[in-house]
């Protein structure tokens, strides 16, 4: 491809547009649209280098020569159609020259079809859950970096890791060389799921799907951050991406849903109530303490759920709340029957609240109705 | 414009130092924070808000009472005519530009926000599959089902009406060019009569809407891009008719010539104006 | 009127305390029987400079302010990890940062530029509706106001970034109702300032002055006007859709009633793009007016600078989706977007080759206005081609959200916007006050500024180029370096304000010595015909034919044919 020449050469002769990891550029291309996206961005920082010499070479001339201190006398011409037809033309025909490789590489970019596998990616406050929709089984991925590294209010705390902010407990995993196709979504806000290297962002936006897709190039592992203002902790969800050869896909997705499966609830299995507050404790802990805190004191716009009237009023009401959400709660009618009443059984008897009462999957599944 | 047509007043009417806008300034910071307050449960909002209503509502007396003595007292020669021309026109215009904001919602929600939730589409396939788009919708993905309005009945008698009104309005505007009292008078109370006939049909209208049809504004799309249009428009209705009353009475008073009537005129515009965005909303809120 | 002069800097030695003999702009209402002293002055203003100088000291405060909060941002984005606030304090400063910038500085900023200036530049004896300015004025330090109490009720300021993207900003608390009544209130401000500013401009023009021979400054403040008009009742309403998805029940957007997030982005973008344009445009007729002065020859390509105005505000407003590329647009819708803003390059190239070619064989001089003039068509047209580069919808997935759209809009605002507003003020000052601003002064602040901006704003491109999101507290360790040197930029950038600051005042309290009625000798515009500093009262004769004409012969906009009959 000759654009793709042309930029290897540029590359080569300015260095600092193209060095492996250099800060002052795009990180290392890894996929093919990213390869694209730097090769474009190359060729047009190319032009607007150009345009650039010649705009500033012809002002810091005449800011030079035509000053009154060297004793230049004015000239008082103010119209010149011809330089002005000129001075529209071509910058008109410079932007079509950028425009049509940026065009093509649009249509690469939404191109979404024939992926091998489907990814969906659903953004929470504040972390990511990933749902493999070919291998039915899914699971988050939160930051691993200790809060106590973050905080530095006060003097001692521990060094940052190397991968601070860039560490999550369970990345997502791709094979290498696969076209992959992530499907994007959100739970209660707007998010942004983004991987520089891959070339990727996409915004996920709740209620609705959104695609976009890539082809890793190489094994190893891609750090992005989300890029849309989510909230409190929006520097905290970040987008961690193992690429792997395909044998080593293969094994980890049998891995995963035997432990799907482990962990799937028996339909017919009699819960008793530690069992539910148990489980409860688990479900609370990844979904609601984002918001109500872990200590259901909640905070800010956040109700508490100690001492809370629906929280410690008839069962319906709650069910209700978290089945259907309500303002800035989101429903959570995503979550199964058993998680849902394991839920509420535990906010009804923890945080001091003492209702005593338990609520049983088959609750849930009745209100669902 | 002047420079092209020569108007020049000498002087220009430039209004003495004014106590008015600071009052309103004052008036509109109650309102805005008093609500502010209230919708977040602290009571004492509201009272901010109704003292910001009779400040603003004091503040409007007074100065209208200004523009009303000064331009009696002749202060305002053609140019000034001509400011208060190029003013309202473009007051009118940045109201059209309020509205469009919610008519773009309306065909937003209807072109795109609604078929991709309930439609063939990656969104409904995965997160609505019991949604089916449908409009006027009769309920949202997650939104009780209602009954959605009607053309015929109020609405039809509405449109009506207030097409009639832009005819007494313009038989009112006859009257100042004859400079009839009696046409003026007739044709100006006409209109407010069948403006506030329209009101009190709307009033009905949304309470049948509310204890009836479960139509309300948290009626998914429909509810909310109906309700927030009809009731932005029934405001400017109303306020229309408060601009023509006080014409009306300033007209028993003997306050216009045939040459000099643009507050008049301007009342007129803005009820034109109100008509057109009502033939607006009957066309795309009620009928199609 | 030939009192032009070189003596920039009389020689005669600085007198502080005995300024009382040329009228200062605080001072000199007596004169006029009708002008209230004290505060009624201000308070019930009705007098077009009052309410200009209103503006502007509103403005720098605001600028002040919004400039304490980007400090706020800077120090803790020093180094990795969290030291000075909580996140959710973080979001808020970020948020009132921008709006306070954009809402309380920039733009008031301009409306006070125009209140002063247009009717002086175009010979009217004030604005259209007077009473009314004041009243555009005065709703602004009640917006203010209530972004500050934002601040202190429960759950802090709006924390959703100054575009207020629901749903998040359905979640905030109640800073976030503040913060909507407060866009409400400055919204009608802007709509009525913009409506006599049109009016003005249509309606009081001095004979002779058709419109296609106005001050480039009045144009753009015209288009600039329109803009206005069209957009902030729309910024309105979509906060007012916001305002009832939060209390009232309503979806407009939320998916489980039929709604869209998106919608928001759509509505809140008309309104935003040309915004942007609102606090370039004006920029733009400010360096209009500089320029020719200081190179001693008229604007080149009047016409064509006209026309390229009016058609960047056509096209800004079919750009707005360039904001939103990375929300999921069909192809075609990404396209069509890419392609209108890669046009708008056009007709900012044709302004951009207009200017250069204005100093082109002039006779320059380098006096502070101008030198602002100048950093400002360096440093815009940089922000300019980052604008170009995000306008590539390929490439602008790959820096959406990141620092590099933060580079791109602080070069075109900062060195933009803001560079303009110095520019004026240097350039227009003398008329104000009546005396000469410290040249030296001046220079320290324009090269400290030009220093201090790119070393703040410079690094940024870099910093989104590897990937850093905007609006994150806390960093991962690789952004570190750069992001320590934008900081001691910013602080350093800060730093120069309070010497333009000093300067204004000291200026105000007789500065270097009164100012002759036309400091500049290039100066050709209506303005430099009042005297200095200009009197409560001008024009309330308009000029007459022969005055205008002279100026307009000076500006190139008329052939001299009549020398004679007007002298
Ligand atoms: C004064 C304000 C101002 C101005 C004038 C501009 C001007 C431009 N802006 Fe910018 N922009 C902002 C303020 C401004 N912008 C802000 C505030 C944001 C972020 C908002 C937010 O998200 O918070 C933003 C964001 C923004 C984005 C979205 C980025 C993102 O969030 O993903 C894009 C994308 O297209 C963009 C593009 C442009 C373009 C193409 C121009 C063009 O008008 C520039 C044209 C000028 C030139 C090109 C230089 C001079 C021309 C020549 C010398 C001619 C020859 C040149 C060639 C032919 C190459 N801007
Ligand atoms: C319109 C104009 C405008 C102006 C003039 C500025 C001016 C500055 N901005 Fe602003 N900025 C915006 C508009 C503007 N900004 C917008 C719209 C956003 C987006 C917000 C969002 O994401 O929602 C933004 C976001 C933004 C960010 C990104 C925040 C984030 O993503 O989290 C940063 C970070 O560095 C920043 C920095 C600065 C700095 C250092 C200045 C400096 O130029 C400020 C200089 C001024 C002062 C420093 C004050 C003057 C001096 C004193 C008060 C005296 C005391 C000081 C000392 C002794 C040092 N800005
Ligand atoms: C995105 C933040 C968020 C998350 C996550 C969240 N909630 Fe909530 N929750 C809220 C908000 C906000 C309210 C207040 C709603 C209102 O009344 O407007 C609320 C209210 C509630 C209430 C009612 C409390 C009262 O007294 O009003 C209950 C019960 C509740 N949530 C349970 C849960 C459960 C169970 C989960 C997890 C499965 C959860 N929440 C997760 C934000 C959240
Ligand atoms: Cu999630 Cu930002
Ligand atoms: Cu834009």
């Amino acid at each position: 491809m000759q654009l793709r020449r042309l930029c290897a050469m540029a590359a080569a002769c300015t260095p600092s547009f193209a060095l492996a990891e250099s800060p002052y550029t795009f990180q290392t291309p890894q996929s093919p649209i990213a390869s694209h996206i730097n090769d474009l961005h190359t060729w047009i920082m190319l032009i607007i280098v150009v345009v650039f010499v010649v705009v500033f070479g012809l002002m810091f001339y005449s800011i030079f020569k035509h000053r009154r201190s060297v004793g230049h006398q004015a000239r008082h011409f103010h119209e010149n159609t011809a330089v002005e037809v000129a001075w529209t033309i071509i910058p008109a025909l410079i932007l079509a020259v950028m425009a049509f490789p940026a065009a093509r590489l649009v249509l690469a970019q939404k191109n979404t079809t024939n992926a091998d596998i489907t990814i969906k990616a659903t953004g929470y406050q504040w972390l990511w859950g990933y749902d493999y929709m070919d291998y039915g089984f899914g699971y988050k991925s939160r930051l691993a970096t200790p809060r106590a590294q973050i905080e530095n209010y006060k003097d001692g705390a521990p060094p940052k890791s190397p991968l601070y902010l860039l560490e999550v407990d369970e990345p997502l995993v791709v094979p290498v060389g696969k076209r992959v196709r992530i499907l994007t979504t959100a739970n209660d806000v707007i998010h942004s799921w983004y991987v520089p290297a891959l070339g990727v962002k996409q915004d996920a936006i709740p209620g609705f799907i959104r695609d976009t897709w890539f082809t890793a190039e190489h094994i190893g592992t891609y750090r992005g951050q989300c890029t849309e203002l989510c909230g409190r902790d929006h520097g905290y969800m970040p987008i961690v991406v193992k690429v792997v050869s395909d044998a080593d896909f293969k094994t980890w997705v049998t891995a995963q849903q035997a432990k799907a499966k482990a962990a799937q609830d028996d339909p017919n299995k009699k819960w008793t109530k530690d069992e539910l507050l148990a489980r409860g404790k688990q479900v609370f802990e990844s979904n609601c303490a984002a918001c109500h805190k872990v200590d259901g004191k909640g905070g800010g716009p956040f109700p508490a759920l100690a001492g809370s009237k629906i929280a410690t009023g008839p069962k319906e009401g709650h069910i209700h709340i978290v089945l259907t959400g309500k303002n800035a709660m989101p429903s959570w009618a995503g979550l199964s029957d058993v998680e849902v009443a394991s839920v509420i059984t535990y906010e009804r008897n923890s945080f001091g609240n003492h209702t005593g009462d338990f609520v049983l999957p088959a609750e849930v599944k009745a209100a669902r109705k | 414009m002047n420079v092209e047509n020569g108007i020049h007043d000498a002087p220009y009417f430039v209004p003495q130092p004014s106590k008015w806008p600071i009052m309103g300034s004052l008036a509109l910071f109650f309102i805005t924070a008093g609500t502010a307050f209230g919708i977040n449960n602290v009571s004492i909002g509201w009272y901010a808000l109704g003292l910001g209503f009779l400040v603003l509502i004091g503040m409007l007396f007074g100065w209208f009472g200004d523009v009303i003595r000064e331009s009696n007292h002749g202060d305002y020669g053609p140019q000034v005519d001509y400011s208060f021309r190029w003013g309202m026109s473009w007051f009118i215009f940045s109201e059209v530009m309020f509205f469009s904001a919610f008519f773009g919602a309306l065909f937003y929600t209807r072109v795109v926000s609604v078929p991709e939730l309930g439609w063939f589409s990656n969104t409904h396939d995965y997160l609505w599959p019991m949604f089916h788009q449908a409009w006027p919708a009769l309920s949202g993905p997650k939104v009780a089902p209602y009954t959605p309005m009607e053309a015929v009945g109020i609405p039809a008698i509405n449109t009506g009406l207030l097409l009639t009104s832009g005819i007494t309005v313009t038989i009112a505007h006859w009257g100042f060019v004859k400079n009839n009292r009696r046409q003026m008078t007739l044709g100006l109370a006409a209109t407010v009569l069948l403006g506030v006939i329209f009101l009190c049909l709307q009033v009905k209208e949304y309470h049948h809407a509310y204890t009836e049809m479960h139509l309300t504004l948290a009626s998914g799309a429909y509810g909310m891009t109906f309700f927030m249009l009809t009731g932005f428009h029934g405001m400017h209705v109303l306020v229309g008719a408060i601009m023509l009353s006080v014409m009306l009475a300033r007209v028993i008073k003997g306050d216009f010539t045939p040459a000099h009537h643009f507050g008049f005129e301007a009342a007129a515009w803005y009820w034109h104006f109100v008509d057109v965005v009502w033939l607006g909303l009957f066309i795309f809120v009620y009928c199609l | 009127m030939t009192t032009t002069t070189d003596a920039l800097n009389p020689a005669h030695p600085i007198d502080h305390g005995h300024g009382a003999d040329h009228g200062h702009g605080g001072h000199d209402a007596h004169d006029h029987h009708h002008a209230p002293a004290g505060w009624r002055r201000w308070v019930y203003a009705t007098n077009h400079k009052d309410i200009g100088t209103m503006y502007l000291w509103f403005a720098f405060s605001m600028f002040l302010l919004g400039g304490t909060f980007a400090l706020g941002i800077r120090a803790e984005l020093f180094s990795p990890g969290m030291q000075f606030w909580q996140p959710e304090f973080f979001n808020q400063l970020t948020t009132l940062h921008g709006v306070i910038m954009v809402f309380g500085a920039i733009m008031p900023a301009f409306t006070g530029l125009m209140n002063w200036m247009i009717p002086l530049m175009i010979g009217a004896p004030d604005m259209a509706f007077a009473r009314m300015n004041n009243w555009s004025f005065w709703l602004l330090p009640p917006a203010a106001m209530l972004l500050i109490i934002s601040l202190f009720v429960p759950g802090g300021g709006p924390g959703a970034g100054w575009t207020f993207y629901p749903p998040l900003s359905v979640q905030l608390g109640a800073g976030m109702d503040f913060g909507i009544f407060a866009i409400h209130l400055m919204g009608l401000s802007s709509i009525m300032g913009s409506i006599n500013i049109v009016t003005t401009i249509l309606n009081m023009r001095a004979p002779g002055m058709t419109l296609l021979k106005m001050p480039m400054f009045a144009w753009t403040s015209l288009v600039t006007a329109y803009l206005l008009i069209a957009v902030a009742p729309v910024l309105a309403g979509a906060v007012t859709m916001l305002l009832t998805d939060r209390h009232f029940g309503t979806h407009f957007f939320n998916a489980a009633g039929g709604g869209d997030p998106i919608l928001f982005q759509h509505v809140f973008w008309f309104f935003g793009h040309p915004e942007v344009y609102i606090m370039a445009l004006p920029a733009f007729g400010v360096v209009s007016q500089i320029l020719p002065t200081f190179s001693r020859k008229p604007l080149f390509g009047y016409v064509s600078m006209v026309y390229a105005v009016c058609a960047i505000a056509i096209l800004s407003f079919m750009v707005w989706g360039h904001h939103m590329f990375a929300v999921g647009f069909p192809a075609t819708a990404q396209l069509f977007y890419m392609f209108m803003t890669m046009l708008i390059a056009v007709p900012t190239g044709v302004k951009v080759f207009n200017w250069i070619s204005t100093m082109w064989q002039g006779s320059m001089t380098f006096e502070t206005p101008m030198l602002f003039a100048i950093g400002f068509l360096c440093l815009f047209t940089i922000g300019g081609m980052s604008g170009l580069v995000l306008s590539l919808a390929p490439v602008d997935i790959q820096l959406h959200g990141t620092y590099y759209v933060v580079a791109h809009f602080h070069y075109v605002l900062v060195a933009g916007a803001l560079f303009s507003l110095f520019g004026a003020t240097y350039y227009w000052l003398p008329k104000w006050t009546g005396n000469m601003y410290s040249e030296r002064m001046g220079k320290l602040h324009f090269w400290w500024s030009m220093i201090a901006f790119n070393i703040t704003f410079f690094p940024m491109h870099f910093l989104g180029l590897a990937g850093m999101p905007r609006r994150i507290p806390d960093y991962a360790l690789q952004f570190t370096t750069f992001n320590e040197v934008a900081s001691v930029g910013a602080f350093l950038f800060g730093f120069a304000q309070i010497l333009f600051l000093y300067n204004v005042i000291h200026t105000i309290r007789g500065g270097v010595g009164p100012s002759p009625q036309r400091p500049w000798d290039g100066a050709t515009t209506l303005e430099w015909d009042v005297a200095c500093p200009a009197p409560h009262h001008t024009w309330t004769e308009p000029p007459s034919l022969a005055l205008v004409r002279e100026g307009l012969i000076a500006q190139g906009l008329e052939e001299s044919t009549h020398v004679e009959e007007l002298k």
